[in-house]
C-alpha cells in the first residue's frame, strides 16, 4: 500500500471539475478586468484559427501553420501575460467568422486592437480595410493609394504580417500579373477565400446582422479606467503572419 | 518574457485545488481556489520571472484558505495556529473515510505538511516556509505523519 498516493487520491479533481472552476474564474478575471489577452480556437475552412482580444478588441487571428502555442507565447510578452482561454469572450467574433465562411457576411463588425501594426504597415493594413468584399486590388495598386508608388515590395511585407487576417482582408491584394500571390496559411487558402467571396456576390445580400455586440457588453468600459491594463510593452508587430 | 497565465492555471490548479481542499474541506474549496487564482492573476505581471510559480500559488492559497477559515469560524486564529480541516466529512468520506479520519487525527504541524509535501507536490523548503518552521523540522514533520498514517492504516485496514 502507498499511503502516499492515497493521500492524492482522498482529494479527487477530475477533468470537468477543473474545468468548471476555470469557467469561474475567468467569468469573474474579465468582470473585474483582470485579463490582458482572451483567446480561443476556431475550427474553420483554412484550418484551425486562434482568435485573441484584448479588451480594446480582437487583436490577432493566426492560421495553424503559425503554431498558436507560440503565437500566444508571443501575445504574453507583446500585450501583458494574463492570457486566458476565454471562449466566451470571443463568441461574437467566432459567430460573425462563421457566418463570414458560411457565405451570409460580407463585413464585420467588430471592434479591433490594430496596437500590433506601426507605421507604413499599420497605413497600409488601413486601407486594406477599404476594400470592399469580392473585389482586389494588386500590391501596386495599393502602395499608389497609400501615397508611396514605389514601395511595392514593403506592401507585400504589410500583408503578410498582418496580425488579423481574414477580417483585415490581406487575401484580396493580388499580383498585377493576375496571379494570385502568397498567403499566411497557403496560397490554396487564399484562393479559396476569393472563390468564396465570388460566391457570396451571387447571393442574396444576408439580413442586417451585427444587432449583438462582438464582445460582452462591459468589458471595454471596465478597462476604460486605466488602472489595470498594461501599456503595449513592444512596437513590433509580431512576425511570421500571413 | 512571463508564460502566459493559462500555462499557469493548467500546470498548477490541481496541486493548487488540493492545497485549498486540506486547509478548508473539499466544501469550501473551490471558492478558495478561485480567490487563489483572482489574486494570482492580480499579482502576475509583477512575479519576477525565476520565481517557483508552484511554491508562489500555494502561499497565496494558504493565506486564502485561512482568511477563508477565520471568516467562517468567527473566532480569530491566533497568528501562526493552523486551521482544523473542516467542512462535511461525508464529502471526503467517499474517497477513503479511514484514511481522512487518520488525516483529520494528526497534529496540526504533520497534517499541513504532508498536505504540502504530497498533496501540494511542495520542496520541504517551501512547506517550511509555510509553516514557519526549519527545513529539517518539516522533514521530520511529514515524515512523522506519514509513518503514523502507515502505521495507523494499515491497523485500520486489517481489521
Amino acid at each position: 500500500m502507498d499511503i502516499e498516493r492515497e493521500l492524492i487520491g482522498l482529494v479527487p479533481v477530475d477533468e470537468g471539475h477543473m474545468a468548471r472552476l476555470h469557467v469561474e474564474l475567468v467569468r469573474r478575471a474579465t468582470a473585474a478586468g483582470l485579463v490582458d489577452v482572451s483567446y480561443r480556437v476556431l475550427d474553420s475552412p483554412v484550418g484551425r484559427l486562434l482568435l485573441a482580444a484584448t479588451p480594446v478588441g480582437l487583436v490577432r487571428v493566426a492560421f495553424e501553420v503559425e503554431g498558436h502555442d507560440a503565437v500566444i507565447d508571443r501575445l504574453a510578452g507583446l500585450l501583458g501575460p494574463r492570457v486566458l482561454h476565454n471562449p466566451l469572450y470571443l463568441d461574437g467574433v467566432a459567430r460573425q467568422l462563421d457566418e463570414y465562411f458560411g457565405g451570409h457576411r460580407r463585413s464585420f463588425d467588430l471592434a479591433l486592437d490594430m496596437r500590433l501594426s506601426r507605421g507604413f504597415r499599420a497605413e497600409v493594413l488601413a486601407h486594406l480595410r477599404q476594400i470592399p468584399y469580392g473585389v482586389v486590388e494588386s500590391y501596386s495598386a495599393v502602395a499608389a493609394a497609400v501615397g508611396n508608388p514605389r514601395a511595392v515590395r514593403a506592401v507585400g511585407t504589410a500583408c503578410a504580417t498582418n496580425p488579423i487576417p481574414l477580417v483585415v482582408p490581406c487575401h484580396r491584394v493580388v499580383r498585377s500579373d493576375g496571379t494570385i500571390g502568397r498567403y499566411g496559411c497557403g496560397s490554396e487558402a487564399k484562393r479559396l477565400l476569393l472563390a468564396l467571396e465570388a460566391d457570396g456576390l451571387g447571393a442574396t445580400p444576408p439580413p442586417a446582422a451585427g444587432t449583438t455586440p462582438p464582445f460582452p457588453s462591459g468589458s471595454t468600459s471596465d478597462m476604460a479606467s486605466g488602472t489595470t491594463t498594461s501599456p503595449p510593452r513592444s512596437t513590433r508587430s509580431i512576425p511570421g503572419g500571413p | 518574457m512571463a508564460a502566459p497565465f493559462e500555462s499557469v492555471i493548467r500546470e498548477h490548479g490541481a496541486a493548487v485545488y488540493r492545497v485549498c481542499a486540506a486547509v478548508v474541506g473539499p466544501h469550501d474549496a473551490e471558492d478558495a481556489w478561485v480567490e487563489t487564482y483572482l489574486a494570482a492573476l492580480v499579482a502576475y505581471p509583477r512575479l519576477r520571472e525565476d520565481s517557483d510559480v508552484r511554491a508562489w500559488l500555494v502561499t497565496i492559497a494558504h493565506r486564502k484558505a485561512i482568511d477563508m477559515h477565520r471568516a467562517r469560524s468567527r473566532r480569530a486564529l491566533p497568528v501562526g495556529d493552523l486551521p482544523e480541516l473542516r467542512g462535511p466529512e461525508e464529502q471526503y468520506s467517499e474517497t477513503d473515510p479511514a484514511l481522512y479520519e487518520l488525516v483529520r487525527a494528526l497534529p496540526d504541524k504533520q497534517r499541513m505538511a504532508v498536505f504540502y509535501r504530497y498533496l501540494g507536490d511542495l520542496s520541504y523548503a517551501d512547506v517550511a516556509r509555510l509553516l514557519g518552521s526549519s527545513e529539517p523540522a518539516a522533514r521530520r514533520a511529514t515524515a512523522d505523519g506519514i509513518a503514523a498514517l502507515r502505521r495507523r492504516y494499515h491497523h485500520v485496514k486489517e481489521v
